[in-house]
């Protein structure tokens, strides 16, 4: 039972991931992006909610709700105004300038928030839990694993029902011939980068309520969310749900056998996923 | 006034000049059609009026306004759509989706919409569901032509669209250009076969390293002319 119980923590666990990698997949996958910044994205996101409950002492869902269409601009701007005149055929400008975009974030939220570290408060939420068939679930686990996916479901329909999902995919496709069709390429990867921020601000929120954060955490949350997009398969979005729970699984049933081994395990599963499935395990992209 | 215009058009791709001072002319309702060998600019020119390749401001016209330095989303929204070389369809999207797509940028009512292009490629309503680059080559090049109409465009760009593909689906895809014609789009057609392009041409301009070297009616250009333009007269 302990390990039906560990497998379990473990796929809630790979919520948060997917949480984390959902928006990192999205920006990659339509504009063959690779955001450095990510996860001090996600961090500064933390500390923008957390801005607004002290201000305003609402409560951290409220303070996110806030807080996403002020994520949502930064994202058109930061697309539109930095990112976008780097993008082209040479992968390495945007990168470096998303690297840049990370130190900058990190010492500024250090500058602003000092280095101690900070968590929201979740009040009762945080201890509360569920029984299911004799386990008990934590009902934040069970609420971030439940917006995780909502959220490949709402990228889903987006990507496969509506007018801007087709762009998208015509844009990843072949921008050049997209832009016969009357769109505007800069435009869509600015509309993709809000969206992802929105995402973004989502994983802030339950970063913030589920564990302590401080400005230089960013890094290793970029390092799962990549994680989980290349186990799942660079672009699809299902595949970094996959990715999130395989990683979530392995640190938890690392963490059972032994507590030192929990991040390491994560790290294994994905040298192993990599060593037999170099692709992923549901490539979309083609390059 | 003619429709759309190039006036002395120049084009680079970096040092490399391909366009050496084009001037060609598209009146409302007509059909031309440029013809020439490999490398003749054919390709350019088209890249030049869609907005692929930005030129110099007043090099092209359309309508009543300059529009040589427009980018490709600003040009199809004013009505020039495209049927690029090679297809170009989008691999991730359906040949259905493939052809909504053509309605991004203009939503302009007019005859074309899924109907219509369905009963003008009758093929395309059975393999709506199917991935656009899963079709055959004349397949494919059915759905490039009915995404460019499905903005109801007042010029249709068709690049070299018989390009490899066997003369019988050729004619199939040709037999398509009057009924465009009748509904209203004016049409420049790029083509290296030559008969083809006589037949479905109003004008014909015929072009060598960058430069027009003939122009006229199918009735008015003899063999003998439109060989030397085609590959230079002999010395």
């Amino acid at each position: 039972m302990i390990w039906v119980d560990t497998i379990l923590q473990g796929i809630l666990l790979g919520g948060l991931y997917a949480l984390f990698a959902a928006g990192l997949s999205l920006v990659f996958g339509i504009m063959r992006l690779v955001n450095l910044a990510h996860g001090d994205l996600i961090v500064l996101g933390a500390y923008l909610i957390l801005l607004l409950v002290t201000m305003t002492g609402l409560s951290p869902f409220l303070a996110a709700a806030i807080a996403i269409p002020l994520m949502f601009m930064l994202g058109y701007g930061l697309q539109k105004f930095m990112l976008n005149r780097v993008l082209g055929d040479d992968i390495l400008p945007p990168l470096l300038v998303t690297f840049g975009l990370s130190v900058v974030l990190q010492n500024a939220l250090l500058e602003g928030f000092s280095a101690d570290s900070q968590r929201l408060p979740a009040g009762t939420l945080s201890t509360a839990s569920v029984e299911v068939a004799g386990i008990n679930l934590g009902v934040l686990p069970l609420l971030t694993f439940a917006s995780a996916v909502l959220v490949i479901v709402g990228l889903n329909q987006l990507f496969y029902r509506t007018s801007l999902g087709r762009a998208f995919r015509a844009t990843s496709d072949d921008a050049t011939t997209a832009s016969l069709m009357g769109i505007k390429p800069a435009s869509i990867f600015a509309k993709a980068t809000s969206i992802a921020m929105i995402i973004v601000t989502i994983a802030a929120l339950y970063l913030g309520m589920r564990s302590n954060f401080d400005p230089n955490i960013g890094p290793a949350r970029l390092i799962y969310a990549f994680e989980a997009v290349i186990i799942g398969g660079l672009g699809s979005l299902w595949g970094t749900l996959a990715g999130g729970i395989i990683i979530g699984v392995a640190q938890t049933v690392g963490a059972a056998i032994n507590p030192e081994w929990q991040i390491l395990a994560g790290h294994v599963a994905f040298l192993i996923v990599l060593l037999i499935r170099p692709r992923g395990l549901f490539p979309r992209a083609v390059d | 006034m003619a429709l759309l215009a190039t006036h002395k058009l120049t084009a680079h791709y970096g040092d490399f000049q391909a366009l050496f001072g084009v001037d060609i002319t598209l009146d409302e309702g007509e059909t031309i059609a440029i013809i020439g060998a490999n490398g003749a600019g054919k390709t350019t020119l088209m890249r030049s009026i869609a907005g692929t390749l930005i030129n110099e401001e007043p090099s092209v016209t359309f309508s009543d306004s300059v529009i040589g330095n427009r980018p490709a989303d600003e040009i199809m929204a004013m009505g020039i759509a495209m049927v690029p070389e090679g297809r170009r369809l989008f691999p991730s999207l359906s040949v259905e989706e493939n052809l909504l797509i053509g309605t991004y940028g203009r939503q302009h009512s007019g005859h074309w919409n899924l109907q219509t292009v369905y009963e003008l490629f009758p093929i395309l309503k059975e393999r709506r569901a199917n991935p656009g680059t899963a079709l055959s080559g004349g397949q494919q090049q059915m759905v490039a032509i009915g995404r460019a109409l499905m903005s109801n465009p007042r010029v249709l760009l068709c690049d070299e669209i018989s390009l490899g593909l066997a003369p019988v689906v050729i004619r199939d895809i040709y037999k398509a250009v009057p009924k465009i014609k009748e509904a209203g789009a004016s049409l420049i057609v790029v083509e290296q076969d030559i008969g083809q392009a006589m037949q479905v041409a109003d004008r014909v301009y015929c072009m060598m390293e960058g430069r027009v070297t003939l122009s006229g009616t199918p009735d008015e250009l003899s063999r003998e002319a439109i060989h030397d333009a085609y590959f230079g007269a002999a010395v």
